[in-house]
């Protein structure tokens, strides 16, 4: 038996073909989950991919919080369940309250499509265990809206409490305000709930998943989640 | 909704930029939000302003970074 991966599709959902392949080269075993259904088809693990769930209106993730599947994801996530929202999905999983904070129109105004590095800064939790702290990752951003806010306290809060998970940096994992392609305060990509078992992230892991894209770190970072979860 | 004093507005910031491109230097700043028009039905002003105010805390709005105000009219009939 594999891993079973839910991926959640949204209308406007545009990455969920590149995670089930991501998965699949990791070993998992993909299973797709409509918006409009109420459970989860025994997946494991679920993934909410990046896109444009419902055309961003209002603001991204704020209409695709209120479908029946994300009732769902939220008893996943609250049971300890592994969750992971990539880009959109990160948007999604603010909105839904599952994460902290918002993210806002990248401060440059542009859409960022470019490589990232990224420093892995807490080894904690189901998704994120398996790598040493300090590990640096390479993989695409590909958004507009990927700035991270949280207000003050609250962002001391996630410092001092190990939920700032990812951050944009050099090649070394220096950073530096020429290494944030977005504007993220403290060079935010990518955080953990209080409890660590929800992790969301704007850069993309499904897209470097081979050396044709130019980097497997993405596969890295999911094959060590699978050995986290231990055996099925 | 407007986007809260304390988050940085970019959008804004280019507004203010463009406007003083064309010589509006008396511009100090400009912030960017998003205007809502709702036509629905109430019993009384009060309660469509509750249920408005409802309306923005649960979806209209993220509390997060943003702040809301709104006025309510009675729609010509």
């Amino acid at each position: 038996m594999t891993w079973r991966c839910g991926i959640a599709v949204f209308p406007g959902t545009w990455s969920e073909r590149d995670c089930a392949h991501w998965v699949e080269l990791a070993g998992g075993e993909p299973v797709m989950l409509w918006h409009a259904e109420r459970e989860l088809k025994g997946a494991d693990l679920v993934v909410l991919p990046g896109g444009f769930a419902h055309g961003d209106y209002l603001r991204a993730g704020a209409i695709a919080r209120f479908a029946p599947l994300m009732a769902a994801v939220r008893d996943h996530a609250l049971a300890g369940g592994p969750v992971l929202g990539i880009c959109n999905g990160f948007q999604i999983l603010c909105e839904a309250q599952l994460l902290p904070g918002a993210l806002l129109r990248n401060s440059c105004l542009q859409f960022r499509c470019q490589s990232t590095h990224l420093r892995v800064e807490v080894g904690r939790g189901p998704l994120l265990s398996g790598l040493e702290p300090g590990t640096v990752l390479r993989m695409p951003i590909s958004h507009g809206e990927g700035r991270y806010y949280a207000p003050p306290d609250q962002l001391q809060e996630l410092e001092a409490g190990g939920q700032v998970a990812l951050r944009y940096c050099g090649p070394a994992g220096e950073l530096g305000d020429e290494h944030n392609p977005n504007g993220s305060l403290e060079h935010i990509a990518g955080v953990l709930n209080r409890e660590g078992n929800v992790l969301g992230m704007m850069p993309h892991p499904e897209r470097a998943c081979e050396p044709l894209l130019g980097s497997e770190d993405g596969l890295q970072l999911l094959r060590a989640a699978l050995a986290v979860l231990g055996p099925r | 909704m407007t986007l809260k004093p304390v988050v940085n507005d970019p959008q804004g910031l280019a507004v203010t930029q463009g406007l003083h491109a064309l010589g509006y230097s008396e511009v100090l700043e400009s912030r960017v939000g998003k205007h809502i028009q709702l036509t629905l039905t109430a019993s009384d002003r009060q309660s469509a302003a509750s249920r408005v105010e409802e309306m923005c805390r649960r979806l209209l709005c993220n509390g997060v970074i943003e702040d809301f105000h709104f006025q309510v009219a009675e729609a010509g009939t």
